[in-house]
């Protein structure tokens, strides 16, 4: 079982049969996050040997044992943390509300310990509550990814064939389409938008990233003899996906969905920078776009757009550290020698 | 060889045929009647309106069937008649992207193919070579995870509002009138610097994670083990690495033309840069429909070709391919 374990996305079973660079080929990428990212990621972890209860703690124990060991998986996750309970328990330390008018201009002092922007708003308080939407529309945008790309994946690299064919037409269209212009579209229509339609909007045109990924990995995993044995025993199409293919690629997954989720932030953020994002919400993004605006630049008010792109970037990387480290934890072949 | 051809071509002619419907479809899923809301700029007496809103219709098209009305949009497409803008009124729409298509490329262009070549050097570089590993990689996730528009501001806080060193935006120094003279190029470049800057150092960082990760998992590999084993010296082995490591590389380049797409939107903005994403987010501000579609279709179509191009490339690098377009593979 070892041997095919390793066997990477590029020589998965759909690959050049004629020399033709199939789409199964490209190892998934993820937007934002420029597509080479996970590259690393590659490299799956199928074909852990199956159904040994013993075998699967083992491997559970494994995990945590190079995790715990792994500096960069601990940095990234206890940076997060800080960031999510920033994110918790920030509004309630602020001492004014988001919206609410105080001294315009104020210098970060101790009465505005961020500074107040040109209406009067508290920097500190903006932030905390700005940094509470970037998580919700993250978190939105990444579990709509995820659930429309695994069902097109699994679909398409399970039946395979005519069906295959069409969603991959579809996925490549969906690609092509550029999405910040198709927001203009939709957004136009809708007279307010909530953070619920950017976190879904942003889901549904990422999906393509994990409907890429499900699908080599079901591609190469479905000729294997574990899941030709769950076949021959008359499973079902649907209970072979969920319990013998989906278990082999969890934590691949996992890192393509943690990925998406650091990059669905920082689309949101430029869309609400455009002025595109959701309407009457305080976030990171319209934070900028209101400094920006107002000629922060200009008035040298750099409390008012230094503080949310800092924590928006500390937020997306402490994802990025903790999904190399994970990848190192998962996969064997890039530990630290 | 061909049947990949053919696959991709029905892809593009699909993508294209999708972008041009929903292009179409702007101002048809607008609520209420897009006539209506035009005349309500105005104030017409009731009689007056019904003879407005008639010409109108007739001018739009509106009052024909929806099937032809989408026949007449491909039909204008088809011969580059895009409409007359309406917040620039009455310059064709066609010459409004002209004009920025130079801003927009001069940016992109080098930004994309730059930090591509360099990511992926640094990233090979960097793999299983600790000291470099050390700091490539904590650079490169800083950068990946940088917001575009917080890098299109800071970038100028710090060069223009503190150190005073380069233009704070705008396509080049106000006080000069275009011309070909050394004192306007030399304001050109410096006015694009910064907006290019901030492309490039955000999509470096991507490449370079991504080609580290893909050298080290190469480095390990079946291939490189028995060159090892055959004596081959480090160099040679990482140069084939380098080489297998650049195909998925490629294909992700193709993936990511789209979001560095919209991260320029958002450069050009914030550097009030004149390019297309400049002009798309005064379409959008102005309501101006017809120029919001032009370059929507533009960009579609802008996209098409380079991933096209990218296609071509990786046909003619994937010894795979040349070797089933020589008949050697069945």
């Amino acid at each position: 079982m070892s041997e095919p374990a390793s066997q990477s996305l590029s020589d998965s079973p759909d690959s050049p049969a004629e020399g033709v660079p199939a789409e199964g080929v490209q190892p998934p990428a993820v937007p934002a996050i420029a597509p080479g990212a996970i590259a690393g990621t590659a490299v799956p972890v199928a074909g852990v040997p199956l159904g040994a209860v013993g075998a699967a703690r083992r491997r559970g124990n494994d995990f945590l044992y190079y995790g715990l060991r792994n500096r960069k998986l601990l940095f990234g996750i206890g940076l997060e943390l800080l960031l999510v309970l920033f994110a918790i328990i920030g509004p309630f330390l602020a001492k004014y509300s988001p919206n609410s008018l105080q001294t315009p201009y104020a210098h970060p002092s101790v009465k505005y310990w961020l500074g107040t922007d040109s209406f009067g708003h508290d920097i500190f308080s903006q932030l905390a509550n700005g940094l509470r939407e970037s998580y919700l529309v993250g978190a939105l945008g990444a579990a709509c990814a995820a659930i429309a790309g695994m069902v097109l994946g699994f679909a398409a690299g399970w039946r395979g064939g005519i069906l295959d064919e069409v969603l991959q037409m579809f996925t490549n269209i969906v690609v092509m389409i550029p999405a910040l212009v198709l927001l203009v579209v939709i957004g136009s229509y809708l007279s307010t938008r909530s953070v619920l339609f950017e976190g879904v909007f942003i889901g549904l045109t990422t999906w393509p990233w994990v409907a890429r990924a499900v699908r080599a990995q079901t591609f190469s995993l479905r000729s294997r003899e574990f899941v030709e044995l769950a076949r021959l025993s008359g499973k079902r199409a649907w209970s072979i996906i969920v319990k013998d293919i989906a278990p082999n690629m969890a934590s691949y997954l996992f890192l393509v969905v943690i990925l998406l989720f650091g990059s669905s932030m920082l689309l949101a953020a430029s869309y609400d920078f455009l002025g595109l994002g959701p309407t009457n919400v305080v976030s990171l993004g319209t934070m900028m776009n209101l400094a920006e605006l107002n000629a922060a630049l200009v008035y040298h008010m750099w409390w008012w757009f230094f503080p949310p792109g800092l924590v928006l970037t500390a937020m997306v990387a402490a994802l990025l550290v903790a999904n190399v480290g994970l990848d190192e934890v998962f996969n064997p072949k890039l530990r630290e020698q | 060889m061909r049947r990949y051809l053919i696959r991709k071509l029905i892809t593009y002619l699909l993508a294209f045929f999708v972008g041009v419907t929903i292009d179409w479809g702007i101002p048809h899923l607008m609520p209420g009647d897009p006539v209506a809301t035009y005349l309500s700029n105005f104030s017409l007496q009731p009689a007056g309106y019904a003879a407005a809103y008639k010409t109108m219709s007739e001018a739009f098209g509106t009052n024909l069937p929806i099937w032809e009305q989408y026949l007449r949009f491909w039909q204008g497409l088809l011969t580059w008649h895009l409409g007359v803008s309406y917040s620039n009124f009455p310059t064709q729409v066609s010459t409004l992207i002209a004009q920025a298509v130079p801003y927009t490329l001069a940016l992109l262009v080098p930004a994309i193919t730059l930090s591509y070549f360099l990511g992926n050097r640094l990233g090979a570089a960097a793999a299983r070579r600790k000291w470099l590993d050390n700091s490539v990689l904590p650079l490169g996730y800083t950068f990946q995870a940088i917001p575009y528009p917080w890098l299109a501001l800071l970038l100028p806080y710090l060069f223009a509002g503190v150190w005073h060193v380069l233009p704070l935006s705008g396509p080049y120094d106000n006080t000069l009138l275009p011309a070909w003279t050394w004192t306007f190029v030399w304001s050109l470049v410096r006015h694009w610097f910064l907006p290019f800057l901030t492309v490039f150092l955000i999509s470096l960082g991507g490449w370079a994670i991504g080609m580290r990760n893909l050298v080290i998992y190469e480095l390990e590999n079946d291939s490189s083990r028995y060159m090892r084993a055959l004596g081959a010296n480090e160099r040679v082995v990482r140069r084939y690495a380098y080489r297998n490591a650049s195909l998925p590389q490629l294909s992700g380049l193709a993936l990511a033309l789209g979001i560095v797409i919209g991260g320029n939107i958002v450069v050009e903005q914030a550097f009030q840069y004149p390019g297309l994403g400049h002009l798309l987010y005064n379409a959008i501000t102005n309501k101006d429909y017809f120029l919001l579609q032009g370059i929507f279709i533009f960009i579609v179509i802008g996209v098409l070709v380079a991933n096209f191009i990218i296609d071509l490339v990786y046909i003619s690098i994937d010894p795979r391919t040349r070797l089933s377009m020589q008949g050697a593979a069945a």
